[in-house]
Protein backbone atom coordinates (compact mmCIF):
# COMPACT_ATOMS: atom_id res chain seq x y z
CA UNK A 1 0.00 0.00 0.00
CA UNK A 2 1.01 3.51 -1.22
CA UNK A 3 0.35 6.50 0.97
CA UNK A 4 0.98 10.36 0.28
CA UNK A 5 0.88 12.60 2.81
CA UNK A 6 1.07 16.00 1.19
CA UNK A 7 2.40 18.34 4.03
CA UNK A 8 2.39 22.30 4.27
CA UNK A 9 5.33 24.72 6.02
CA UNK A 10 3.57 27.44 8.03
CA UNK A 11 4.98 29.51 10.85
CA UNK A 12 4.47 28.57 14.44
CA UNK A 13 1.31 28.70 15.59
CA UNK A 14 2.66 31.24 18.56
CA UNK A 15 4.35 33.75 15.51
CA UNK A 16 3.70 37.23 15.32
CA UNK A 17 3.04 37.80 11.68
CA UNK A 18 4.43 40.73 9.54
CA UNK A 19 4.80 41.57 6.53
CA UNK A 20 7.27 43.15 4.29
CA UNK A 21 7.72 44.59 0.26
CA UNK A 22 5.11 47.07 0.89
CA UNK A 23 2.68 44.76 2.38
CA UNK A 24 3.15 42.13 -0.76
CA UNK A 25 4.51 39.20 0.72
CA UNK A 26 5.02 37.52 4.28
CA UNK A 27 7.89 38.36 6.45
CA UNK A 28 9.58 35.14 7.16
CA UNK A 29 12.43 36.59 9.31
CA UNK A 30 12.85 35.04 12.58
CA UNK A 31 9.80 32.61 11.78
CA UNK A 32 10.15 29.21 13.27
CA UNK A 33 8.40 26.66 10.58
CA UNK A 34 6.57 23.77 11.57
CA UNK A 35 4.59 20.80 9.98
CA UNK A 36 1.31 22.16 9.64
CA UNK A 37 -0.85 20.34 12.44
CA UNK A 38 -3.65 19.46 10.57
CA UNK A 39 -0.94 17.67 7.97
CA UNK A 40 0.50 15.99 11.17
CA UNK A 41 -1.94 14.35 12.50
CA UNK A 42 -2.62 12.61 8.72
CA UNK A 43 1.22 11.84 8.77
CA UNK A 44 0.28 10.03 12.27
CA UNK A 45 -2.65 7.91 10.51
CA UNK A 46 -0.31 7.57 7.87
CA UNK A 47 2.70 6.00 10.36
CA UNK A 48 0.19 3.44 11.65
CA UNK A 49 -0.40 2.08 8.16
CA UNK A 50 2.73 1.62 7.81
CA UNK A 51 3.19 0.20 11.44
CA UNK A 52 0.64 -2.32 10.86
CA UNK A 53 0.00 -2.90 7.09
CA UNK A 54 3.35 -2.28 6.07
CA UNK A 55 2.66 0.67 4.34
CA UNK A 56 5.14 3.16 2.11
CA UNK A 57 4.78 6.36 3.53
CA UNK A 58 5.75 9.26 1.38
CA UNK A 59 5.78 12.54 2.16
CA UNK A 60 5.53 16.06 -0.70
CA UNK A 61 5.73 19.71 -0.17
CA UNK A 62 5.32 22.37 -2.86
CA UNK A 63 7.68 24.56 -1.85
CA UNK A 64 11.59 25.62 -2.26
CA UNK A 65 14.67 24.65 -0.43
CA UNK A 66 13.94 26.49 3.05
CA UNK A 67 10.65 23.72 3.37
CA UNK A 68 13.34 20.49 3.75
CA UNK A 69 13.67 20.74 7.76
CA UNK A 70 10.37 20.17 7.31
CA UNK A 71 10.44 17.08 5.20
CA UNK A 72 13.54 15.75 7.19
CA UNK A 73 11.82 16.66 10.57
CA UNK A 74 8.47 13.95 8.84
CA UNK A 75 11.43 11.46 7.82
CA UNK A 76 12.53 11.50 11.81
CA UNK A 77 8.91 11.06 12.53
CA UNK A 78 9.08 7.97 10.48
CA UNK A 79 7.99 9.00 6.61
CA UNK A 80 9.79 6.52 4.47
CA UNK A 81 10.84 9.02 1.83
CA UNK A 82 10.12 13.01 0.69
CA UNK A 83 9.74 14.74 -2.20
CA UNK A 84 10.07 18.60 -2.89
CA UNK A 85 7.91 19.83 -5.78
CA UNK A 86 10.82 22.92 -6.52
CA UNK A 87 8.47 25.59 -6.97
CA UNK A 88 6.79 28.72 -4.50
CA UNK A 89 3.29 27.82 -3.97
CA UNK A 90 1.28 30.90 -5.11
CA UNK A 91 -2.03 29.48 -4.77
CA UNK A 92 -4.42 26.24 -3.65
CA UNK A 93 -4.86 26.09 -7.20
CA UNK A 94 -1.51 26.08 -8.42
CA UNK A 95 -0.18 23.61 -5.13
CA UNK A 96 -2.96 21.33 -6.25
CA UNK A 97 -2.34 20.77 -9.81
CA UNK A 98 1.24 20.39 -8.72
CA UNK A 99 0.35 17.44 -6.75
CA UNK A 100 -2.11 16.09 -9.04
CA UNK A 101 1.07 15.82 -11.43
CA UNK A 102 2.76 13.43 -9.20
CA UNK A 103 0.08 11.83 -8.36
CA UNK A 104 -0.97 10.85 -12.14
CA UNK A 105 3.01 9.29 -12.11
CA UNK A 106 2.83 7.15 -8.96
CA UNK A 107 0.22 5.08 -7.43
CA UNK A 108 -0.94 5.89 -4.37
CA UNK A 109 -3.94 4.32 -2.76
CA UNK A 110 -4.09 6.79 -0.16
CA UNK A 111 -3.46 10.59 0.07
CA UNK A 112 -4.02 12.57 2.61
CA UNK A 113 -3.90 16.43 3.09
CA UNK A 114 -4.73 18.08 6.07
CA UNK A 115 -8.46 20.30 6.29
CA UNK A 116 -6.96 23.46 6.36
CA UNK A 117 -3.49 24.96 6.59
CA UNK A 118 -3.14 27.68 9.33
CA UNK A 119 -1.32 30.28 7.04
CA UNK A 120 -3.34 30.21 3.59
CA UNK A 121 -6.11 28.83 5.46
CA UNK A 122 -7.60 28.29 1.85
CA UNK A 123 -9.61 24.36 2.89
CA UNK A 124 -9.24 23.44 -0.59
CA UNK A 125 -6.26 21.99 -1.92
CA UNK A 126 -7.37 18.32 -1.03
CA UNK A 127 -10.78 18.58 -2.39
CA UNK A 128 -9.08 20.00 -5.97
CA UNK A 129 -6.48 17.30 -5.92
CA UNK A 130 -8.92 14.82 -5.69
CA UNK A 131 -11.36 16.55 -8.57
CA UNK A 132 -8.33 16.44 -10.63
CA UNK A 133 -7.53 13.00 -9.43
CA UNK A 134 -11.33 12.11 -10.17
CA UNK A 135 -11.52 10.41 -7.19
CA UNK A 136 -13.66 10.70 -3.70
CA UNK A 137 -12.27 13.16 -1.22
CA UNK A 138 -13.29 13.43 2.52
CA UNK A 139 -12.87 16.76 4.47
CA UNK A 140 -12.47 17.09 8.10
CA UNK A 141 -11.96 13.47 8.56
CA UNK A 142 -12.12 12.07 11.72
CA UNK A 143 -12.00 8.68 11.31
CA UNK A 144 -10.25 6.37 9.04
CA UNK A 145 -10.01 2.32 9.08
CA UNK A 146 -9.89 -0.07 6.33
CA UNK A 147 -10.99 -3.73 5.49
CA UNK A 148 -9.62 -4.77 1.99
CA UNK A 149 -10.08 -1.28 -0.21
CA UNK A 150 -13.09 0.17 1.35
CA UNK A 151 -12.60 2.26 3.98
CA UNK A 152 -14.90 3.10 6.67
CA UNK A 153 -14.91 6.72 7.26
CA UNK A 154 -15.79 9.77 9.54
CA UNK A 155 -16.44 13.44 9.32
CA UNK A 156 -17.07 15.85 11.23
CA UNK A 157 -20.73 18.45 10.72
CA UNK A 158 -21.86 21.21 11.76
CA UNK A 159 -23.08 19.33 15.21
CA UNK A 160 -22.30 15.89 15.14
CA UNK A 161 -21.01 13.50 12.63
CA UNK A 162 -21.43 11.62 9.57
CA UNK A 163 -20.48 8.14 8.80
CA UNK A 164 -19.22 7.05 5.38
CA UNK A 165 -17.75 4.09 3.44
CA UNK A 166 -15.45 4.82 -0.10
CA UNK A 167 -13.81 2.56 -1.94
CA UNK A 168 -9.64 3.17 -2.23
CA UNK A 169 -7.98 5.00 -3.77
CA UNK A 170 -9.62 8.25 -2.03
CA UNK A 171 -8.21 11.52 -0.57
CA UNK A 172 -8.62 12.78 3.05
CA UNK A 173 -8.71 15.81 4.71
CA UNK A 174 -7.48 15.40 8.24
CA UNK A 175 -7.66 17.07 11.55
CA UNK A 176 -7.72 16.16 15.31
CA UNK A 177 -9.72 13.18 16.07
CA UNK A 178 -8.38 11.46 12.89
CA UNK A 179 -5.50 10.69 15.55
CA UNK A 180 -4.91 12.52 19.11
CA UNK A 181 -3.11 14.37 20.33
CA UNK A 182 -1.44 12.43 22.50
CA UNK A 183 -0.59 9.92 19.84
CA UNK A 184 1.42 12.65 17.56
CA UNK A 185 5.03 11.00 17.07
CA UNK A 186 8.21 12.96 18.85
CA UNK A 187 11.01 11.93 16.72
CA UNK A 188 13.91 10.21 18.80
CA UNK A 189 17.59 10.34 18.18
CA UNK A 190 17.21 7.06 16.21
CA UNK A 191 14.53 8.82 13.78
CA UNK A 192 16.41 11.70 13.64
CA UNK A 193 20.12 9.57 12.32
CA UNK A 194 17.68 7.63 9.93
CA UNK A 195 16.23 10.53 8.54
CA UNK A 196 19.83 11.65 7.13
CA UNK A 197 19.99 8.89 4.88
CA UNK A 198 16.63 8.71 3.50
CA UNK A 199 15.74 9.81 0.13
CA UNK A 200 14.22 13.39 -0.58
CA UNK A 201 13.89 14.02 -4.07
CA UNK A 202 13.61 17.12 -5.60
CA UNK A 203 10.80 17.51 -8.52
CA UNK A 204 10.00 19.88 -11.18
CA UNK A 205 7.35 21.69 -11.40
CA UNK A 206 4.98 21.34 -14.13
CA UNK A 207 3.73 24.55 -16.08
CA UNK A 208 0.32 25.69 -14.12
CA UNK A 209 -0.85 28.97 -13.41
CA UNK A 210 -2.29 29.83 -10.14
CA UNK A 211 -6.17 30.78 -10.26
CA UNK A 212 -5.75 34.03 -8.12
CA UNK A 213 -3.20 36.40 -6.88
CA UNK A 214 -2.44 38.14 -3.71
CA UNK A 215 -2.60 41.40 -4.03
CA UNK A 216 -1.47 42.60 -0.66
CA UNK A 217 -1.87 41.67 3.05
CA UNK A 218 -3.11 43.86 5.51
CA UNK A 219 -3.45 43.05 9.56
CA UNK A 220 -6.27 43.39 11.94
CA UNK A 221 -7.04 46.69 12.93
CA UNK A 222 -5.74 47.28 16.55
CA UNK A 223 -8.81 47.19 19.13
CA UNK A 224 -9.44 49.77 22.32
CA UNK A 225 -8.74 48.57 25.34
CA UNK A 226 -11.15 46.02 27.19
CA UNK A 227 -13.88 47.27 29.25
CA UNK A 228 -14.04 45.68 33.01
CA UNK A 229 -16.49 45.72 35.39
CA UNK A 230 -16.70 45.00 39.04
CA UNK A 231 -17.32 41.00 40.03
CA UNK A 232 -20.17 42.08 42.22
CA UNK A 233 -21.61 43.88 39.44
CA UNK A 234 -22.73 41.86 36.56
CA UNK A 235 -26.40 43.91 36.33
CA UNK A 236 -23.39 46.30 34.64
CA UNK A 237 -22.13 43.86 32.28
CA UNK A 238 -25.47 42.85 31.01
CA UNK A 239 -26.67 45.97 30.39
CA UNK A 240 -23.37 47.04 28.59
CA UNK A 241 -24.15 44.43 26.43
CA UNK A 242 -27.69 44.90 25.98
CA UNK A 243 -27.75 48.41 25.51
CA UNK A 244 -23.99 49.51 24.47
CA UNK A 245 -22.81 46.30 22.67
CA UNK A 246 -26.53 45.17 21.39
CA UNK A 247 -25.87 41.86 21.52
CA UNK A 248 -28.12 40.43 23.99
CA UNK B 1 -24.23 36.09 -16.67
CA UNK B 2 -25.38 35.87 -13.29
CA UNK B 3 -24.61 34.73 -9.90
CA UNK B 4 -25.31 31.80 -8.12
CA UNK B 5 -25.77 30.82 -4.95
CA UNK B 6 -26.07 27.50 -3.01
CA UNK B 7 -28.33 27.94 -0.29
CA UNK B 8 -27.91 25.23 2.39
CA UNK B 9 -31.00 23.60 4.44
CA UNK B 10 -31.08 21.20 7.30
CA UNK B 11 -34.28 18.99 7.45
CA UNK B 12 -35.94 21.41 5.01
CA UNK B 13 -35.62 24.13 6.48
CA UNK B 14 -33.14 26.76 5.61
CA UNK B 15 -30.02 27.86 7.36
CA UNK B 16 -29.43 31.05 8.77
CA UNK B 17 -25.77 30.75 6.70
CA UNK B 18 -27.72 30.19 3.34
CA UNK B 19 -29.61 33.23 3.80
CA UNK B 20 -26.56 35.31 4.28
CA UNK B 21 -25.10 34.20 1.39
CA UNK B 22 -28.61 34.77 -0.24
CA UNK B 23 -27.98 38.74 0.90
CA UNK B 24 -24.10 39.04 -0.20
CA UNK B 25 -24.96 37.62 -3.68
CA UNK B 26 -28.31 40.03 -3.69
CA UNK B 27 -25.66 43.12 -3.46
CA UNK B 28 -23.71 41.18 -5.61
CA UNK B 29 -26.21 40.81 -8.17
CA UNK B 30 -27.24 44.65 -7.37
CA UNK B 31 -23.91 46.19 -7.96
CA UNK B 32 -23.12 44.63 -11.26
CA UNK B 33 -26.88 44.08 -12.23
CA UNK B 34 -27.87 40.65 -13.08
CA UNK B 35 -29.93 38.41 -11.34
CA UNK B 36 -29.78 36.29 -8.25
CA UNK B 37 -30.29 32.52 -8.69
CA UNK B 38 -30.20 30.24 -5.33
CA UNK B 39 -29.68 26.70 -5.54
CA UNK B 40 -30.92 24.63 -2.78
CA UNK B 41 -31.73 20.88 -1.76
CA UNK B 42 -34.40 19.27 -0.40
CA UNK B 43 -36.36 22.57 0.99
CA UNK B 44 -39.97 22.63 2.47
CA UNK B 45 -40.43 26.06 2.00
CA UNK B 46 -38.25 27.72 0.02
CA UNK B 47 -40.20 31.31 -0.08
CA UNK B 48 -38.35 33.00 3.07
CA UNK B 49 -35.67 33.53 -0.33
CA UNK B 50 -37.99 36.03 -1.65
CA UNK B 51 -37.11 38.48 1.18
CA UNK B 52 -33.51 37.96 0.55
CA UNK B 53 -33.90 38.75 -3.42
CA UNK B 54 -33.68 35.62 -4.99
CA UNK B 55 -34.76 36.64 -8.35
CA UNK B 56 -35.02 32.80 -9.13
CA UNK B 57 -34.73 29.10 -7.19
CA UNK B 58 -33.84 25.73 -8.21
CA UNK B 59 -35.23 23.49 -5.31
CA UNK B 60 -33.55 20.27 -5.86
CA UNK B 61 -35.09 17.19 -4.94
CA UNK B 62 -32.75 14.36 -4.07
CA UNK B 63 -35.22 11.88 -4.60
CA UNK B 64 -34.79 10.32 -0.64
CA UNK B 65 -31.00 10.46 -0.75
CA UNK B 66 -31.56 12.28 2.39
CA UNK B 67 -27.93 12.74 3.14
CA UNK B 68 -25.06 15.76 2.12
CA UNK B 69 -23.66 14.11 -1.19
CA UNK B 70 -20.71 15.98 -2.33
CA UNK B 71 -20.15 14.68 -5.81
CA UNK B 72 -24.09 14.54 -6.37
CA UNK B 73 -24.70 18.03 -5.58
CA UNK B 74 -21.40 19.47 -7.44
CA UNK B 75 -22.85 18.00 -10.48
CA UNK B 76 -25.86 19.45 -9.83
CA UNK B 77 -25.14 23.08 -9.00
CA UNK B 78 -22.10 23.10 -12.25
CA UNK B 79 -25.25 22.31 -15.07
CA UNK B 80 -27.11 25.13 -13.54
CA UNK B 81 -23.58 27.68 -13.11
CA UNK B 82 -23.74 26.36 -16.94
CA UNK B 83 -26.79 27.04 -18.10
CA UNK B 84 -27.48 30.21 -16.25
CA UNK B 85 -23.79 31.20 -17.32
CA UNK B 86 -22.82 31.91 -13.60
CA UNK B 87 -19.56 34.03 -13.23
CA UNK B 88 -19.50 34.52 -9.29
CA UNK B 89 -20.68 31.67 -7.38
CA UNK B 90 -21.35 31.86 -3.17
CA UNK B 91 -21.08 29.58 -0.95
CA UNK B 92 -21.26 29.34 2.82
CA UNK B 93 -18.94 28.43 5.62
CA UNK B 94 -20.86 25.76 7.09
CA UNK B 95 -18.89 22.39 7.11
CA UNK B 96 -20.69 21.14 4.11
CA UNK B 97 -20.52 24.65 2.24
CA UNK B 98 -16.98 24.49 2.40
CA UNK B 99 -16.52 20.87 1.84
CA UNK B 100 -18.44 21.59 -1.83
CA UNK B 101 -16.37 24.98 -2.59
CA UNK B 102 -13.27 23.73 -4.06
CA UNK B 103 -14.80 20.08 -5.89
CA UNK B 104 -17.46 22.48 -7.61
CA UNK B 105 -14.52 25.02 -8.49
CA UNK B 106 -12.87 22.56 -10.01
CA UNK B 107 -15.84 21.09 -11.63
CA UNK B 108 -16.20 24.52 -13.26
CA UNK B 109 -12.83 25.78 -13.95
CA UNK B 110 -13.30 28.34 -11.53
CA UNK B 111 -11.09 30.16 -8.76
CA UNK B 112 -11.90 29.65 -5.39
CA UNK B 113 -11.65 31.88 -2.79
CA UNK B 114 -12.06 31.18 0.87
CA UNK B 115 -12.85 32.88 4.40
CA UNK B 116 -13.69 35.92 2.16
CA UNK B 117 -15.21 39.01 4.68
CA UNK B 118 -16.32 41.67 2.25
CA UNK B 119 -18.06 42.37 -0.41
CA UNK B 120 -15.67 42.03 -3.87
CA UNK B 121 -13.65 45.71 -3.71
CA UNK B 122 -13.29 45.11 -7.79
CA UNK B 123 -15.65 43.00 -10.25
CA UNK B 124 -13.00 43.31 -12.88
CA UNK B 125 -11.07 41.42 -12.23
CA UNK B 126 -13.06 40.15 -9.00
CA UNK B 127 -11.31 41.24 -6.07
CA UNK B 128 -12.04 40.35 -2.17
CA UNK B 129 -10.47 40.41 1.19
CA UNK B 130 -10.49 37.08 2.76
CA UNK B 131 -8.88 36.35 6.23
CA UNK B 132 -5.67 34.38 6.40
CA UNK B 133 -3.07 32.85 9.27
CA UNK B 134 -6.05 31.56 11.26
CA UNK B 135 -7.31 35.37 11.60
CA UNK B 136 -4.15 36.79 11.95
CA UNK B 137 -3.91 38.92 8.88
CA UNK B 138 -6.31 39.84 5.51
CA UNK B 139 -5.04 39.42 2.46
CA UNK B 140 -6.45 40.84 -0.94
CA UNK B 141 -7.23 38.02 -3.67
CA UNK B 142 -7.75 38.51 -7.30
CA UNK B 143 -9.43 35.95 -9.35
CA UNK B 144 -7.84 35.28 -12.44
CA UNK B 145 -10.49 32.95 -13.95
CA UNK B 146 -13.58 34.45 -15.62
CA UNK B 147 -15.64 32.28 -13.10
CA UNK B 148 -14.89 32.56 -9.58
CA UNK B 149 -16.53 30.18 -6.54
CA UNK B 150 -16.38 32.23 -3.29
CA UNK B 151 -16.60 30.87 0.40
CA UNK B 152 -18.39 33.48 2.21
CA UNK B 153 -17.22 33.64 6.50
CA UNK B 154 -20.38 33.08 8.73
CA UNK B 155 -21.52 36.86 10.28
CA UNK B 156 -19.00 38.58 7.65
CA UNK B 157 -22.33 39.86 5.72
CA UNK B 158 -25.19 39.66 7.84
CA UNK B 159 -28.25 39.49 7.01
CA UNK B 160 -30.05 41.90 4.73
CA UNK B 161 -33.70 41.63 3.36
CA UNK B 162 -35.28 43.03 -0.42
CA UNK B 163 -38.64 41.46 -0.96
CA UNK B 164 -38.43 40.05 -4.91
CA UNK B 165 -41.05 37.82 -6.49
CA UNK B 166 -38.63 34.56 -6.77
CA UNK B 167 -39.31 32.62 -9.82
CA UNK B 168 -39.59 28.56 -8.90
CA UNK B 169 -37.56 26.56 -11.54
CA UNK B 170 -36.71 22.62 -12.48
CA UNK B 171 -33.67 20.77 -11.93
CA UNK B 172 -32.63 17.44 -12.38
CA UNK B 173 -30.31 15.78 -9.18
CA UNK B 174 -27.36 14.58 -11.62
CA UNK B 175 -25.48 11.57 -10.69
CA UNK B 176 -21.77 11.31 -10.09
CA UNK B 177 -19.66 7.76 -10.36
CA UNK B 178 -18.17 8.44 -6.62
CA UNK B 179 -17.45 5.64 -4.34
CA UNK B 180 -18.15 7.96 -1.33
CA UNK B 181 -21.27 6.95 0.48
CA UNK B 182 -22.66 8.14 3.67
CA UNK B 183 -24.36 5.49 5.70
CA UNK B 184 -25.26 7.31 8.61
CA UNK B 185 -25.60 10.79 10.29
CA UNK B 186 -24.28 10.73 14.27
CA UNK B 187 -26.10 14.24 15.22
CA UNK B 188 -26.63 16.58 18.45
CA UNK B 189 -30.08 17.61 17.52
CA UNK B 190 -31.27 19.24 20.16
CA UNK B 191 -27.91 21.75 20.44
CA UNK B 192 -27.03 24.71 19.63
CA UNK B 193 -24.18 24.13 16.76
CA UNK B 194 -20.57 26.43 17.06
CA UNK B 195 -21.47 27.31 13.51
CA UNK B 196 -25.08 28.58 13.30
CA UNK B 197 -25.04 30.38 16.80
CA UNK B 198 -25.54 33.55 17.27
CA UNK B 199 -23.93 33.22 20.99
CA UNK B 200 -20.94 31.25 21.85
CA UNK B 201 -19.94 30.30 25.60
CA UNK B 202 -16.52 28.62 26.21
CA UNK B 203 -14.60 27.38 29.08
CA UNK B 204 -11.30 26.58 29.90
CA UNK B 205 -9.05 24.74 32.59
CA UNK B 206 -9.68 27.68 35.12
CA UNK B 207 -13.22 25.28 35.65
CA UNK B 208 -11.14 23.26 37.06
CA UNK B 209 -12.98 19.81 35.47
CA UNK B 210 -15.62 18.65 33.64
CA UNK B 211 -18.19 18.35 36.98
CA UNK B 212 -18.30 22.12 36.59
CA UNK B 213 -19.34 22.16 32.97
CA UNK B 214 -23.12 23.13 34.04
CA UNK B 215 -22.00 26.64 34.77
CA UNK B 216 -20.98 26.69 30.65
CA UNK B 217 -24.09 24.60 30.02
CA UNK B 218 -26.09 26.55 32.08
CA UNK B 219 -25.23 29.88 31.18
CA UNK B 220 -25.84 28.71 27.45
CA UNK B 221 -28.47 27.30 27.81
CA UNK B 222 -30.25 30.97 28.96
CA UNK B 223 -28.65 32.70 26.38
CA UNK B 224 -29.63 30.37 23.73
CA UNK B 225 -25.89 30.02 22.91
CA UNK B 226 -23.61 27.04 21.85
CA UNK B 227 -20.90 25.58 24.12
CA UNK B 228 -17.62 25.80 23.26
CA UNK B 229 -13.77 24.96 25.08
CA UNK B 230 -10.11 25.64 24.76
CA UNK B 231 -7.85 22.91 23.12
CA UNK B 232 -6.53 21.23 26.82
CA UNK B 233 -10.09 21.10 27.84
CA UNK B 234 -10.93 19.02 24.76
CA UNK B 235 -7.38 16.78 24.79
CA UNK B 236 -8.13 15.60 28.68
CA UNK B 237 -11.27 14.47 27.43
CA UNK B 238 -13.64 16.75 29.90
CA UNK B 239 -15.32 17.63 26.58
CA UNK B 240 -16.02 16.42 23.13
CA UNK B 241 -13.01 17.07 20.39
CA UNK B 242 -16.22 18.81 18.33
CA UNK B 243 -16.40 22.02 21.14
CA UNK B 244 -12.68 22.86 20.52
CA UNK B 245 -12.12 26.18 19.21
CA UNK B 246 -8.95 27.87 18.02
CA UNK B 247 -6.68 27.65 15.16
CA UNK B 248 -6.09 24.15 15.34
CA UNK B 249 -9.94 23.89 16.39
CA UNK B 250 -13.37 25.41 14.88
CA UNK B 251 -13.55 28.81 14.13
CA UNK B 252 -15.84 30.83 16.09
CA UNK B 253 -17.95 33.86 14.01
CA UNK B 254 -20.61 34.71 16.69
CA UNK B 255 -22.02 38.27 17.52
CA UNK B 256 -20.96 37.56 21.13
CA UNK B 257 -18.03 35.04 22.50
CA UNK B 258 -17.76 35.23 26.19
CA UNK B 259 -14.84 32.67 27.71
CA UNK B 260 -14.88 31.52 30.94
CA UNK B 261 -11.72 30.54 32.85
CA UNK B 262 -9.64 30.51 28.90
CA UNK B 263 -6.50 32.44 29.42
CA UNK B 264 -6.36 33.53 25.79
CA UNK B 265 -3.64 31.63 24.44
CA UNK B 266 -2.15 33.22 21.35
CA UNK B 267 -3.76 29.81 19.52
CA UNK B 268 -7.46 30.23 21.04
CA UNK B 269 -7.57 34.14 20.14
CA UNK B 270 -6.43 33.64 16.49
CA UNK B 271 -9.50 31.07 16.04
CA UNK B 272 -12.00 33.40 17.72
CA UNK B 273 -10.96 36.55 16.74
CA UNK B 274 -13.70 37.47 14.28
CA UNK B 275 -16.35 37.26 16.69
CA UNK B 276 -17.57 40.99 16.53
CA UNK B 277 -17.98 41.21 20.80
CA UNK B 278 -16.00 39.20 23.58
CA UNK B 279 -16.34 39.14 27.18
CA UNK B 280 -13.87 37.43 29.88
CA UNK B 281 -14.34 36.29 32.84
CA UNK B 282 -11.25 35.38 34.63
CA UNK B 283 -9.11 35.85 38.73
CA UNK B 284 -5.90 36.61 36.76
CA UNK B 285 -6.21 40.07 35.58
CA UNK B 286 -2.92 39.30 33.94
CA UNK B 287 -4.43 36.74 31.67
CA UNK B 288 -3.90 37.73 28.19
CA UNK B 289 -7.25 37.52 27.01
CA UNK B 290 -8.35 40.66 28.51
CA UNK B 291 -6.07 42.49 26.05
CA UNK B 292 -8.50 41.19 23.16
CA UNK B 293 -11.38 41.22 25.04
CA UNK B 294 -14.04 43.92 24.46
CA UNK B 295 -15.86 43.89 28.10
CA UNK B 296 -14.52 41.82 30.66
CA UNK B 297 -14.52 40.80 34.77
CA UNK B 298 -11.68 39.84 36.78
CA UNK B 299 -12.66 37.12 39.32
CA UNK B 300 -13.58 33.70 40.13
CA UNK B 301 -15.86 31.92 37.75
CA UNK B 302 -17.17 29.98 40.19
CA UNK B 303 -19.08 33.42 41.68
CA UNK B 304 -19.63 35.04 38.62
CA UNK B 305 -21.19 32.69 36.09
CA UNK B 306 -23.76 32.14 38.87
CA UNK B 307 -24.95 35.66 39.51
CA UNK B 308 -24.97 36.00 36.01
CA UNK B 309 -27.10 32.99 35.22
CA UNK B 310 -29.68 34.27 37.72
CA UNK B 311 -29.89 37.93 36.71
CA UNK B 312 -30.16 36.35 33.24
CA UNK B 313 -33.01 33.83 34.01
CA UNK B 314 -34.44 36.75 35.85
CA UNK B 315 -34.83 38.93 32.56
CA UNK B 316 -35.21 36.29 29.86
CA UNK B 317 -38.87 35.39 31.97
C1 LIG C 1 0.28 23.82 17.95
C2 LIG C 1 -0.66 24.33 18.99
C3 LIG C 1 -1.98 24.58 18.62
C4 LIG C 1 -2.90 25.02 19.58
N1 LIG C 1 -4.18 25.26 19.19
C5 LIG C 1 -5.08 25.67 20.12
C6 LIG C 1 -6.43 25.90 19.76
O1 LIG C 1 -6.85 25.74 18.61
N2 LIG C 1 -7.29 26.31 20.73
C7 LIG C 1 -6.91 26.50 22.02
O2 LIG C 1 -7.74 26.86 22.86
N3 LIG C 1 -5.62 26.29 22.38
C8 LIG C 1 -4.72 25.87 21.47
N4 LIG C 1 -3.44 25.62 21.86
C9 LIG C 1 -3.12 25.64 23.31
C10 LIG C 1 -2.84 27.02 23.85
O3 LIG C 1 -1.48 27.34 23.65
C11 LIG C 1 -3.14 27.08 25.36
O4 LIG C 1 -2.39 26.10 26.01
C12 LIG C 1 -4.62 26.85 25.70
O5 LIG C 1 -5.47 27.66 24.90
C13 LIG C 1 -4.87 27.15 27.15
O6 LIG C 1 -6.14 26.70 27.51
P1 LIG C 1 -6.90 27.35 28.76
O7 LIG C 1 -7.00 28.81 28.57
O8 LIG C 1 -8.15 26.59 28.95
O9 LIG C 1 -5.97 26.95 29.99
P2 LIG C 1 -4.94 27.81 30.83
O10 LIG C 1 -3.95 28.49 29.98
O11 LIG C 1 -4.45 26.91 31.90
O12 LIG C 1 -5.81 28.96 31.45
C14 LIG C 1 -6.76 28.80 32.44
C15 LIG C 1 -7.22 30.19 32.84
O13 LIG C 1 -8.26 30.07 33.79
C16 LIG C 1 -8.09 31.08 34.77
N5 LIG C 1 -8.74 30.63 35.99
C17 LIG C 1 -8.29 29.71 36.88
N6 LIG C 1 -9.19 29.57 37.88
C18 LIG C 1 -10.20 30.42 37.62
C19 LIG C 1 -11.41 30.73 38.27
N7 LIG C 1 -11.76 30.13 39.42
N8 LIG C 1 -12.23 31.67 37.73
C20 LIG C 1 -11.88 32.29 36.57
N9 LIG C 1 -10.75 32.02 35.90
C21 LIG C 1 -9.93 31.09 36.40
C22 LIG C 1 -6.60 31.26 34.90
O14 LIG C 1 -6.28 32.54 35.38
C23 LIG C 1 -6.12 31.04 33.48
O15 LIG C 1 -6.04 32.28 32.77
C24 LIG C 1 -2.49 25.21 20.92
C25 LIG C 1 -1.16 24.98 21.27
C26 LIG C 1 -0.26 24.55 20.32
C27 LIG C 1 1.16 24.32 20.74
N1 LIG D 1 2.67 23.83 -0.47
C1 LIG D 1 2.06 22.68 -0.18
N2 LIG D 1 2.68 21.49 -0.41
C2 LIG D 1 2.07 20.31 -0.13
N3 LIG D 1 0.84 20.22 0.40
C3 LIG D 1 0.17 21.37 0.65
C4 LIG D 1 0.74 22.65 0.38
N4 LIG D 1 -0.16 23.59 0.72
C5 LIG D 1 -1.24 22.94 1.21
N5 LIG D 1 -1.04 21.60 1.16
C6 LIG D 1 -1.95 20.53 1.62
O1 LIG D 1 -3.28 20.95 1.49
C7 LIG D 1 -3.92 21.04 2.77
C8 LIG D 1 -4.92 22.17 2.77
O2 LIG D 1 -4.26 23.39 2.52
P1 LIG D 1 -5.06 24.74 2.20
O3 LIG D 1 -5.94 24.45 1.04
O4 LIG D 1 -4.00 25.75 1.91
O5 LIG D 1 -5.83 25.07 3.43
C9 LIG D 1 -2.78 21.18 3.75
O6 LIG D 1 -3.17 20.75 5.03
C10 LIG D 1 -1.72 20.29 3.11
O7 LIG D 1 -1.98 18.92 3.37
Amino acid sequence: MNVLVCISNVPDTTSKINFKDENKSFDSSGVQFIINPNDEFGLTRAIWLQQKAGATVTVVTVGDASCEPILRKCLAIGADQAIRIDAPPTDGFFVANQLAALCKKENYDLIIAGRESIDYNGAMVGGMLASFLALPYLANCVQFEMEGSTATLQREIDGGKEILSASLPLVLGAQKGLVEESDLIIPNMRGIMQARQKPLTVEMAVEVEAATTIQHFEKPQKKGPVRLVDAADVDTLIELLQNEAKVL
Amino acid sequence: MSVVVYVESQNGIIKKAGLEVASYGRAIANAIQTNLIAVTFNTDDASVLNTHGVDKVYNIDTEGDIFFNVNRYSVSLAAIIENETANIIVVSATANGRYLGPILAAGIKAAYVSNVVALPSSYDPITVKRSCFTNKAFNECVSNQSRTVISLSSNAFGLKEQTTDAEHAEADYLNSNSTLKVTATDSITDKVTIADADIVVSGGRGLKGPENWHLIEDLASVLGAATACSKPVSDMGWRPHSEHVGQTGKPVATNLYIAIGVSGAIQHLAGISSSKVKVVINNDPEAPFFKAADYGIVGDAFEVVPKLIEKLKAIKQ
